[in-house]
């Protein structure tokens, strides 16, 4: 196929190409509301296959990161009279201080340790902001100020919906994030994390700071969760601790798994597959859980790697 | 959920995507007929599946029949917008009913807006319609509204002094803030506020610090789901010798089982008229349209009737009305129908809106029930 084309050109190429065109289909407004979705759950996908597909670190609690990300748009514009745009970068910073300080304690576990420790340490997050009510609004969410973009955008001519907006500028935010991602693949840093992924003993043999470098990934990937965070607070325009709890979490995992956890392309195609599936489902209506539970158990026995890069080990008929 | 409900043998098809014959309206819903909130949503989607049938098989409103798009949200805020959306952009309704929890609720809410369509929450929280938005309702009454109501109550007995036990959930947490709120107004002070985790299987240690609290002389215990039947039997196997006031959250006969006859004995709660049927004045003007929808969903679902589908019964009541009143099946119409509409009786109280009231019941949409042997009964 691209014989030419670095993958990494060619991932970009592929991921602008189904962002600009997708919008050819749309039959109704309703699908742009669902790309802006699939867009936001890529980009906490996208952290997870550098944590997870490059460096080999599970974490079961980046929700917790999406939600510091989603309720720093919240809270930062009304108390600290920081603007929206802001506020992410804020929930952004945030998020890689807490990853930062409580990596170093808990990337020293490794396996199921480390996945319990990052469960726990999403299930606080999610406590706080269920608990904290005179600041969080409490089980019952509390509204997200307007990014203000699109009024912006609509003065100078460009007339787009809501729900056109939240596409096109997710659109480019998940197309920024698999960028930084691919670049990070082909980086030194990149390089050191897929080494100790294969073997923590060989990469230090060979002067690899592993502690650091798993930290470092740490770190990157909670960025993404909370950019993901802030992206869906401001789009709903309201946010409730959901986006922190356990189920949140999971999903992330599930959608890198099933899209194939080494690729970034394939975080995407997981996070469409996922999003999607409970729409299409709905006409199943009681059964939806049951075929959602079906496809991804026939998905993990028959392509254990993921599905796209199985689909394309077909393709290209490398398949053992 | 995708359920398009008509008389006709297309239904099928119809759920599948086909485009509906033209000369019906199109309304949607959003709830949470399953996930932690099913307890609301799943007799909030049977009680609309039912009255669509209902309203069609007696030829709809005049000759158009009604077909409802109904979504399942699972009570996560997320998917309730996109539900909306897809109702509004994909679905084309007219109005859609729905948010069964305040977080589902206020999602809905920015986009029916955005779009104008008229939107009917079945949620509590004040929040929904206070500052009042132009294209949102709502049926239930708030919570506010359910802690005046008790506090009325504890007024005429002389109590001044009560402790507090709420759950931490969305429900109780709201309340808890929106009864400390009021509370100054009755002259009525909060000795002690203790709350529990609603997964929590014992509450004996809350409530025997509220026991040693100096001066309480009632205790009120926001909260639904299970944790008001604990705290039930754990204040009778403590024998606390004071009255308890349970929340509207726990208006219907499954608390009194869930607590146990013995033990919910002499509790008060603020209740609708739904719940004491029976006992209603044969002049109550409520009472004709608590009977249709009583005798009709008990004979549809085999359960018994509780608060939470009869906030979805008014509010169909209302969107229909409206409809008939407006003449049309325009969005901007209905919203104004919905707006003036006036001495409507429902399930759950009389209601006149406003162009500042969107909920348009008062207290005494609330009824002051106890529970004696088992059963309901009003407090004169």
């Amino acid at each position: 196929m691209t014989m030419k084309l670095t993958p990494k050109t060619a991932t970009l190429l592929v991921l602008v190409a189904l962002v600009v065109l997708s919008p050819v289909l749309f039959p109704s407004g309703y699908y742009y509301r669902v790309g802006a979705l699939i867009f936001v759950n890529a980009i906490a996908v996208t952290g997870i296959v550098i944590l997870t597909g490059y460096a080999g670190q599970i974490s079961l609690g980046h929700a917790g990161f999406a939600g510091i990300g989603a309720y720093a748009c919240a809270l930062a514009p009304v108390h600290l009279g920081l603007h929206p745009s802001l506020a992410l970068l804020l929930g952004a910073s945030v998020s890689a201080l807490l990853a930062f300080l409580v990596g170093r304690p808990i990337l020293r576990l490794k396996g199921y340790y480390l996945g319990v420790a990052t469960l726990g340490f999403g299930i606080l997050i999610s406590m706080v902001l269920n608990n904290e009510r005179q600041l969080t609004g409490g089980p019952d969410g509390i509204e997200v100020p307007e990014l203000g973009l699109r009024a912006l955008l609509n003065d100078m001519g460009l007339d787009l919906t809501n729900g056109q907006f939240w596409y096109w500028f997710c659109g480019i935010a998940v197309i920024l994030g698999a960028w930084l991602a691919l670049n990070l693949h082909g980086s030194p840093t990149g390089r050191a994390l897929r080494a100790l992924h294969g073997s923590e003993v060989a990469a230090r043999t060979v002067g690899i700071h592993v502690a650091r470098m798993k930290l470092q990934a740490f770190v990157v990937s909670a960025v993404y969760a909370s950019v993901s965070g802030s992206l869906l607070a401001l789009q709903n325009k309201f946010i409730t601790p959901d986006v922190a709890g356990f189920m949140h979490s999971i999903e992330m995992v599930t959608m890198a798994v099933l899209g194939g956890v080494g690729s970034v392309l394939g975080a995407v195609f997981g996070a469409a597959v996922l999003t999607l599936l409970p729409q299409v489902l709905t006409v199943f209506a009681e059964y939806e859980q049951l075929v959602l539970g079906l496809v991804m158990m026939l998905v993990m026995i028959f392509l254990p790697q993921g599905l796209l890069p199985s689909i394309l080990r077909r393709v290209r008929g490398k398949d053992e | 959920m995708h359920k398009t409900l008509t008389t006709t043998a297309l239904a099928t098809l119809l759920a599948l995507g086909a485009t509906a014959a033209s000369a019906e309206i199109r309304i949607g819903a959003s709830l949470s007929a399953t996930g932690p909130a099913a307890f609301l949503g799943d007799p909030e989607a049977k009680t609309l599946e039912m009255l669509v049938e209902q309203m069609n098989e007696a030829g709809g409103i005049d000759g158009e029949e009604i077909a409802l798009t109904l979504y399942d949200d699972g009570g996560d805020p997320n998917k309730a917008r996109t539900f909306a959306t897809r109702l509004i952009e994909d679905d084309e309704v007219v109005a859609i009913i729905g948010g069964s929890t305040t977080g589902t609720s206020m999602s809905i809410l920015s986009v029916a807006e955005d779009n104008e369509i008229p939107f009917i929450s079945l949620a509590g929280a004040i929040d929904i319609i206070d500052p009042v938005k132009p294209f949102t309702f709502k049926t239930p009454h708030t919570d506010r509204m359910a802690c005046q109501k008790i506090f009325e109550d504890m007024q005429k007995q002389g109590i001044t002094t009560i402790g507090m036990i709420s759950g931490t959930d969305g429900f109780g947490a709201s309340m808890q803030a929106q009864c400390k709120a009021v509370v100054g107004e009755y002259g009525i002070t909060v000795a002690a506020d203790e709350t529990y985790n609603p997964t929590d299987a014992d509450m004996t240690t809350q409530l025997t610090k509220i026991r040693n609290t100096e001066g309480v002389q009632a205790v009120l215990n926001p909260g639904f789901g299970q944790g008001p039947s604990i705290v039930t039997r754990n204040y009778r196997q403590l024998a606390i010798d004071l009255p308890l006031y349970q929340s509207h959250g726990v208006a219907s006969d499954g608390f009194i089982e869930l607590a146990g006859a013995d033990a919910a004995e002499g509790v008060r709660l603020p209740g609708t008229a739904l719940l004491i049927a029976d006992q209603l004045a044969a002049d109550d003007p409520q009472k004709p349209v608590v009977d249709a929808y009583k005798a009709a969903f008990e004979e549809k679902t085999g359960t018994s009737v509780g608060t939470f589908g009869g906030y979805a019964n008014d509010a169909f009541l209302i969107l229909t009305d409206a409809i008939a009143r407006a003449g049309s099946a325009e969005p901007q119409a209905i919203r104004d129908a919905i707006e003036s509409t006036s001495g409507l009786a429902g399930t759950t109280g009389i209601y006149t809106m406003s162009a500042d009231d969107h909920l348009g019941l008062d207290l005494s949409a609330f009824r002051m029930l106890q529970i004696k042997g088992g059963e309901w009964t009003v407090v004169e």
